[in-house]
């Protein structure tokens, strides 16, 4: 007998709470709105912020419900993810250039040498703060890998101390360009370039004592420059997108070769077509 | 004045001395998961808090009428589980509807606190005490204030631990956990505070 009360106060009990759920959840229904559902499903889902949301969930809630949040902000999505969230909100398709991040130094271990031996905590912004480094270059790579460790598409690798991105396995969301103490990294479109791989803006003499890959300013690819697209400014070499067309003289005029080619076209449409 | 004093002694013993998380050890899983950042942290205190009073609110009632009569006693465990369960449930579908803000920094959170021991453990721990209503809310306010100091406390020594460069094998998890053991170490400390205070 006494089983059967208990069976019968834990039932209801049961009964009861779930009732008072049922009712609740219906009564104090909150209506999602179902396209934020359909734009979520058009994102990667990999949260990565380039959209400058807080993640995918609050890109597809504010394009839905803030009017005008451009279409074309997810970088790893790319263009389809941007051409069917504009069918879904019925909204004019915008491209999404496709971007790839470059670092800008390769003062590697044999052309930099080192201050001191540091041996603090192993991340880029703990030894930026003491001494900016235990690198001759206060501009340079740090080594310790802080953008690697962001890396969600596993694109970036340490070789010699400095950080290379792999063009085909980088979505462009510039995490990493965010995370360098040194500001090293930026992003660049879908084309050939001539990069400057370097960011030293101390004096030629200086320069040379601390690397022998770094810019000394020396400004013979301004004066070799045809397009007028190179200008030194802080004894660093600056290259004008707009003007240069990649014909790669001033590579070849540089001394210390720190201006270098860099195709991100072919190597782009390559992973897209693997 | 001997009720309040009463009442002081049970809500400084169960912030300082039992401790949930750090003498009791209830409640470990959203220690160790959710006190990697300060605001998380005070979130999810704030959440238990919160659930711990409501739970003691809706159990109490049905231990001393409902259980206690029918010589049911021995069923509370079950029956706490189901009540806190539902009520919790409950929560989250009214602050979603009614305040969606706190819903927002809470929302998270609530579904964790369901199947949390530390609150079950309150309600259970209330009725063994022998408390009344008023002792029972005392204490679950006190647990859940113990709660909330146990997990701030713990995510200022996580940011260091972060900073920090142990041996490879001590990385993650396990720096961790020695971490929350040398806190536990120290909450002993507390051990007959409240007796010598109060009584």
């Amino acid at each position: 007998m006494e089983i059967i009360i208990a069976i019968v106060v834990v039932a209801v009990i049961g009964l009861i709470c779930g009732l008072i759920l049922t009712v609740a959840s219906k009564v104090m229904e909150v209506k999602v709105d179902e396209r934020i559902t359909e734009v979520r499903a058009c994102l990667p889902g990999a949260n990565c912020g380039a959209c400058g949301f807080t993640g995918c969930d609050g890109y597809a809630a504010a394009l839905v419900e803030k009017e005008g949040t451009p279409t074309n902000l997810c970088t790893p999505g790319g263009a389809d993810a941007a051409k069917k969230i504009a069918e879904t909100l019925g909204v004019e398709f915008a491209d999404v250039e496709k971007k790839v991040a470059y670092v800008h130094c390769h003062g590697d271990c044999s052309a930099t040498h080192t201050k001191f031996n540091y041996e603090g905590i192993h991340t880029c912004v703990g030894a930026k703060m003491l001494f900016a480094g235990q690198w001759s270059c206060p501009h340079g790579c740090l080594g310790f890998g802080d953008c690697m460790s962001v890396c969600q598409s596993d694109a970036i690798t340490l070789a010699g101390g400095v950080a290379h991105i792999d063009p085909a396995k980088c979505t462009g969301c510039g995490l990493c360009a965010k995370t360098c103490p040194n500001a090293l990294i930026s992003l660049f479109g879908d084309k050939k370039y001539v990069v400057v791989a370097c960011n030293n803006s101390e004096k030629g003499a200086l320069t040379r004592s601390e690397c022998s890959n770094g810019c000394i300013g020396c400004k013979k690819c301004e004066k070799t420059c045809q397009h007028d697209a190179i200008k030194v400014e802080n004894n660093l070499a600056k290259i004008d997108y707009e003007k240069c067309t990649a014909c790669g003289e001033c590579v070849s005029a540089c001394p210390v070769g720190c201006l270098k080619h860099a195709d991100f076209s072919a190597k782009i449409k390559e992973a897209v077509n693997a | 004045m001997e009720m309040i004093k009463q009442l002081a002694f049970i809500l400084v013993s169960s912030v300082l001395v039992n401790n949930y998380v750090l003498s009791k050890f209830l409640g470990i899983c959203p220690f160790l998961g959710v006190s990697k950042k300060l605001d998380q942290a005070t979130g999810m205190g704030v959440a238990v808090i919160f659930v711990m009073l409501a739970a003691t609110a809706a159990t109490w009632p049905i231990y001393t009428y409902i259980l206690v009569p029918q010589k049911l006693e021995y069923m509370q465990t079950i029956v706490f589980i189901l009540v806190i369960a539902a009520l919790v449930q409950f929560v989250e579908i009214v602050l979603k509807k009614y305040i969606p803000a706190l819903h927002k920094s809470l929302g998270v959170y609530l579904p964790l606190i369901t199947t949390n021991c530390a609150v079950l453990g309150v309600a259970l721990n209330n009725i063994s005490d022998g408390y009344n209503f008023i002792e029972s809310m005392v204490s679950s306010l006190g647990c859940g204030l113990g709660f909330l100091l146990a997990m701030v406390i713990f995510s200022g020594v996580r940011s260091r631990v972060e900073q920090a460069d142990p041996p490879e094998s001590f990385k993650g998890l396990p720096i961790t956990l020695v971490s929350a053991a040398i806190v536990s170490l120290a909450f002993f400390g507390f051990a007959g505070v409240a007796e010598a205070l109060f009584l």
